[in-house]
């Protein structure tokens, strides 16, 4: 979830109203915002308040003060939205040709330009600081999207986009003095704290994206720099923007953000100009593209999503707070109720019934999401802003009113009901990491991984996280190292799932519910172990048979684990087949894990008892 | 004669300090302290205490009286002819600097320079200039100065072991101190007199105690003749031996109860490895979505890919993601089945919600509610308030017609089992709900609202391709199905309710066990006793009124 950092002060005169930081935190609340933090800043010897503000990942039009203001005032009331218009396109040069090769690194751009807008210190940091927000988020880091914003006076259309070798790209880049090629640009922005994270995008590429003017002035090398020949500064009056993109949604949705965010600086405040953009198979599009998209809802439908019974004008005024604009049109729907829902419930309202269909007088509402709400992509998205234009708050709590009848997963109950049996044994309940070292599965209980056992993480931030556990035991391991100031014996249990490589499965592993026992003290206690595992058995209903001839019941039969010391490991065998160990610890694993008193543990299979 | 009948007479012929009186009579002190206290208890005895530093020697002090003092040994290993001083310092190492100090102050030896065939030969030769040779120091030939010593230092410390230390001087003391043959240790005694009842007790006739009923008596049917000592309620008793059951997974079991009351069915969520497609692109997640980036959600190595995807539904997953359907106008973007067959660990069990719908879309409708509560796994370092696993709880109601009204009716329900009564919404957004919610509920403990969860209906182009041929959230139907969900994690109310700031004390391997062992059993409803004291107060008020 983005944040932006807004000063108090600015955002109150932007408002036109003050407020407490209590009021001024509800009205983020009900607004769908969050005043996450206040804090004070020292600037130019003065304290200034900051007010720093959540913002839903989605409501890219809400990261700049422009755009917070505006959407709060709509929402207050005290301002009508604005109606974004693209006018006729200024010059027949502000066109830009896309090359064929731009396709092999960054396929798309889209332009804007805004024309006769008055930049003051505050609003160009805004301009900036919103490019920085949106490259964050929407953009991904620029991967998917790069902003360029150019001084149009300073360069001259028609404006080609092209994809060329490094060598062949020659410029002074922004705020720097001196020409470099494609090369050596990468090589000296490498060490740019802020730069160097966005050189992996096309670094790699035989050909790197560039746009130039008519007379071959480089204006950008997306995603990384602009060239300083076409500065943008406070003094500038007519700002040409353009974005390049893997993805020309978010490149269509970044644009417009920047322009209808900015545009209420022009000389004609939310007006903008567009430029034709030629692709290589001659289609010619222009941008910005302002149409709305329309969406249809009822006012029945939205009523019954929310919960809520208002009337069609109540609703085009809550719409309207949320700067959505409707054309309403009164008409009867005939619903064709689906035949297995209508078997259930015959619903009581006045309504005409013929035949399976029914009739309601009802409102069709047409609803036109601005260039600024880009989250706006289906009906139901429309009827969230209603609710929260009505307030969640305010909604009648309901209940579902059919009967439904609960039931446990027979695996989770019989955990839960071992669980208990086996702390009033004796033993303390551990809650241990699925994840762990490979070490810890591996080495430490010397056992060999020939690769087809364990689930391996790929980009794990931790080594505690390379693997997911194939055994209880190194989480119970490490819990008994850090339990060294209790009085022995220590005695611990675990009941969870560990994560085994399995190719009959769709993805190619499964859990496995285990139940695992472990007893440290200043003698082995093998026999307490033992004694464990006959107790499971026991409250398992699972009869004990020391020669292994019957099949319902259990057997131990000594065998050779690497883990346990020779001569002091058993298999847990049920219906004849194995379904746990259990023994003393092998000593060498005891020094792995810093163990310094001896070790009984037991661990088994539990899925096999259902 | 018992140890109380020894107290008793000692303390008749004057008042004692237990320590003197231990040593003298060699009496184990902890049983002697015992003993009078119980006297004391029953006010025979007065006890006063008397702290008392007292001057001890300290190890090397002690070795001096079996062994000498240092200079008195240096002494001793000076030969008749006299031996260099080096090779005495060899003898006596760290100590022989100091100790050798301590003989000349005595005056005990005396040195003689003597000169090296080297520094002969330096005298013989001017330095030479720009040459600076090391600087050597003459050896000392060391002699007896003296035919015998008086070691007045190992007289002082025989007379400090036989605890006559005020013989001494300040002085003395100080040097002995500092030469760390002496320390001053603090000792606490008590000097026990005659108390109140000590007559009445001593002249009475003596019962004996019984401390506790026995099973003879029981037998014997004696047990009225015996008088049974007073048993001293300001104690503990012994401590229970047993096992018990981790705080989180007794908040879980909890959790899991309120779902079951209220009519939900478990779900199968024993998979930590999951699909990409189950896990973001079947919830309409976009494969550009911050939350797919590895720099948040752990991918496999090994399974690295998902072998088995339903085709038809990645099919209309795909179109979903790339052109919408069903009213949406879907993300716009090229969707990429070799991204959806990623293996991940899953990092929420929405995961396995999407695939209990895709079941039950099997079968003919009927209301149902479903609940899961298990681990979920994020790539993050661990911290304070961040783990790399944790445990989600979710739940969701399919049925026709329901409203986020219904949401925030059911959500009520729920957590005010989990002991909450006051909520409030805020608009929040997810990729796979619309309404969504955030869940404040108000902790009237910390006096404040606290984020307690999130919830929404699911988006129609989530539930769409799961379920063939029904309708969700269709403005043209007059009924129509949704799907009302929340979820929770098991830690957070957990940390809320223990008062627990560091997770790392709740879960993992990290945990004190002393903890788990004397854990509450678990009354979930972290306001609960702080409502019941201000419904006290209140009604103390109206009593008042």
């Amino acid at each position: 979830m983005p944040t932006v950092a807004i000063k108090k002060l600015e955002l109150f005169e932007a408002l036109g109203k003050t407020y407490t930081d209590e009021e001024f935190e509800q009205l983020c609340f009900d607004f769908g915002i969050e005043l996450d933090d206040i804090e004070e800043e020292i600037e130019n010897e003065e304290k200034v308040i900051i007010y720093k503000i959540d913002i839903p990942a989605n409501r890219y039009d809400l990261l700049c003060i422009e755009g917070l203001a505006r959407s709060l005032r709509i929402f207050l009331g005290l301002q009508e939205p604005p109606v974004f218009k693209v006018k006729e396109r200024l010059s027949e040069t502000h066109k830009i040709t896309v090359l064929p090769d731009c396709a092999k690194i960054r396929p798309f751009v889209v332009c804007a330009i805004l024309k006769d807008i008055t930049f003051t210190e505050k609003n160009y940091k805004s301009f900036i600081d919103l490019q920085d927000k949106l490259h964050h988020n929407i953009c991904r880091r620029r991967k998917l999207v790069a902003i360029g914003t150019h001084d149009l006076d300073k360069i001259e259309g028609p404006f080609t986009y092209e994809a060329l070798l490094p060598s062949e790209i020659n410029f002074i880049p922004l705020n720097q003095t001196k020409k470099m090629n494609g090369e050596e640009l990468m090589k000296f922005y490498e060490s740019d704290l802020k730069l160097k994270h966005y050189l992996h995008l096309i670094r790699d590429s035989s050909v790197y994206p560039v746009i130039y003017d008519k007379n071959r002035t480089v204006l950008s090398l997306p995603p990384i720099i602009n060239g300083e020949h076409s500065k943008i500064s406070l003094k500038t009056k007519n700002v040409f923007i353009e974005c390049t993109a893997l993805d020309l949604t978010k490149a269509n949705i970044t644009l417009n953000t920047v322009i209808t965010m900015f545009s209420e600086y022009c000389s004609e405040p939310f007006t903008v100009h567009p430029v034709d953009i030629k692709y290589p198979n001659e289609k010619i599009v222009s941008t910005p593209n302002f149409d709305c998209v329309s969406f249809e809802v009822s006012l029945n439908y939205v009523n019954k999503l929310i919960g809520i019974n208002i009337d069609a004008d109540k609703m085009s005024e809550l719409l309207h707070k949320m700067q959505l604009e409707e054309i309403k049109e009164k008409r009867t729907v005939v619903y064709s109720n689906k035949k297995e829902i209508e078997q259930e419930e015959e619903e009581e309202e006045e309504e005409k019934e013929e035949g399976g269909k029914k009739e309601i007088v009802d409102y069709l509402l047409t609803v036109k999401a601005p260039p600024t709400r880009s989250d706006i992509i289906h009906a139901c998205d429309v009827a969230e802003d209603v609710g929260i234009a009505y307030g969640f708050n305010n909604i009648v709590r309901t209940t579902p009113k059919s009967n439904t009848i609960g039931g446990v997963f027979p695996l989770n109950e019989l955990t839960e009901l071992l669980r208990y049996e086996i702390a009033q044994a004796g033993y303390t309940e551990a809650l241990t990491f699925a994840l762990c070292s490979h070490d810890d599965c591996f080495k430490k209980m010397r056992v060999e991984d020939n690769g087809k056992i364990a689930a391996v993480i790929e980009n794990a931030k931790s080594q505690m996280f390379q693997i997911a556990r194939i055994s209880l035991l190194p989480g119970l391991l490490r819990t008994r190292v850090e339990s060294d100031h209790l009085k022995l014996p220590i005695k611990l249990f675990e009941v969870s799932d560990v994560v085994l490589l399995d190719e009959n499965s769709e993805i190619g592993s499964k859990n496995e519910r285990r139940c695992a026992g472990f007893y440290s003290g200043t003698t082995d206690g093998f026999e307490y172990i033992h004694g464990l595992l006959d107790r499971i058995m026991e409250v398992l209903e699972v009869p004990c048979d020391l020669e292994g001839e019957k099949t319902e019941a259990y057997y131990i039969k000594e065998t050779d684990h690497p883990s346990y010391l020779p001569g002091r490991c058993a298999s847990v065998f049920y219906r004849h087949k194995q379904v746990g160990y259990l023994g003393v610890l092998h000593p060498e694993v005891l020094i792995n894990f810093n163990i310094s008193t001896p070790c009984s543990v037991l661990e088994i299979n539990l899925e096999e008892f259902l | 004669m018992s140890l109380e009948s020894v107290i008793l007479s000692k303390v008749k012929e004057s008042p004692f300090d237990t320590r003197e009186l231990s040593e003298k009579l060699k009496l184990d002190y902890n049983k002697l302290i015992q003993a009078i206290k119980s006297l004391e208890y029953k006010k025979v005895l007065e006890c006063k205490i008397k702290v008392l530093n007292e001057i001890v020697l300290t190890e090397s002090g002690k070795k001096c009286l079996t062994a000498g003092t240092p200079e008195s040994r240096m002494f001793e290993s000076i030969p008749e002819n006299g031996i260099k001083k080096s090779e005495l310092m060899k003898i006596f190492g760290r100590e022989g600097q100091p100790t050798f100090g301590q003989c000349m102050k005595c005056g005990w030896i005396r040195s003689e320079k003597i000169e090296t065939k080297e520094q002969e030969q330096e005298k013989e030769q001017p330095k030479q200039k720009g040459k600076k040779k090391k600087k050597q120091r003459p050896d000392l030939m060391l002699f007896r100065k003296v035919e015998e010593i008086n070691d007045l230092v190992l007289e002082d410390l025989k007379i400090i072991h036989d605890r006559m230390s005020e013989k001494l001087t300040k002085k003395t003391l100080d040097i002995l101190k500092r030469r760390k043959l002496i320390t001053t240790i603090q000792t606490k005694s008590f000097v026990v007199s005659q108390g109140p009842e000590y007559e009445k007790y001593t002249t009475t006739q003596k019962i004996e105690y019984q401390t506790c009923l026995k099973k003879g008596m029981l037998q014997k049917n004696n047990w009225k003749s015996h008088t049974f000592k007073k048993y001293n309620f300001k104690s503990l008793g012994v401590p229970t031996k047993g096992g018990s059951l981790q705080p989180i997974l007794k908040v879980r079991s909890e959790m899991r109860k309120a779902f079951l009351e209220m009519g939900f069915e478990e779900m199968k969520t024993n998979r930590y490895v999951e699909s990409s497609f189950w896990n973001f692109d079947a919830l309409f997640q976009p494969q550009q979505h911050p939350a797919r980036d590895a720099h948040d959600t752990f991918f496999m190595k090994n399974p690295k890919k998902a072998k088995q995807i339903p085709e038809e539904l990645m099919e209309k997953v795909k179109t979903t993601h790339e052109t919408g359907g069903y009213g949406s106008i879907g993300w716009r973007y090229k969707w990429s089945e070799d991204e959806s067959r990623k293996n991940l660990l899953r990092t929420h069990t929405t995961a396995v919600s999407s695939k209990t719908l895709r079941e039950i879309s099997k079968e003919p409708f009927r209301p149902r509610r479903f609940f899961s509560i298990d681990r979920v796994f994020r790539n993050e370092t661990l911290d304070a308030t961040h783990l790399a696993e944790f445990h989600q709880v979710e739940g969701f109601i399919i049925d026709k017609n329901l409203s986020l009204g219904d949401l925030i009716g059911v959500i009520s329900e729920f957590f005010g089992k989990l002991g909450m009564e006051k909520f409030k919404f805020k608009a929040a957004y997810n990729p796979y709900t619309e309404p969504s919610m955030e869940i404040f509920a108000f902790h009237n403990g910390l006096n404040k609202w606290i984020e307690i969860g999130n919830s929404g209906i699911f988006r129609p182009e989530m539930l769409q391709p799961l379920f063939s041929g029904t309708r969700f959230n269709d403005y043209k139907e007059d009924v129509n199905l949704s799907v009302i969900a929340w979820g929770l994690s098991v830690e957070r109310p957990t940390m809320i309710q223990y008062q627990i700031q560091d997770i790392r004390n709740l879960v993992g391997h990290t945990v004190d066990l002393q903890m788990v062992k004397k854990g509450p059993i678990c009354r979930l409803g972290f306001p609960r006793k702080v409502i019941k004291e201000k419904k006290k107060e209140e009604e103390i008020k109206k009593e008042k009124n």
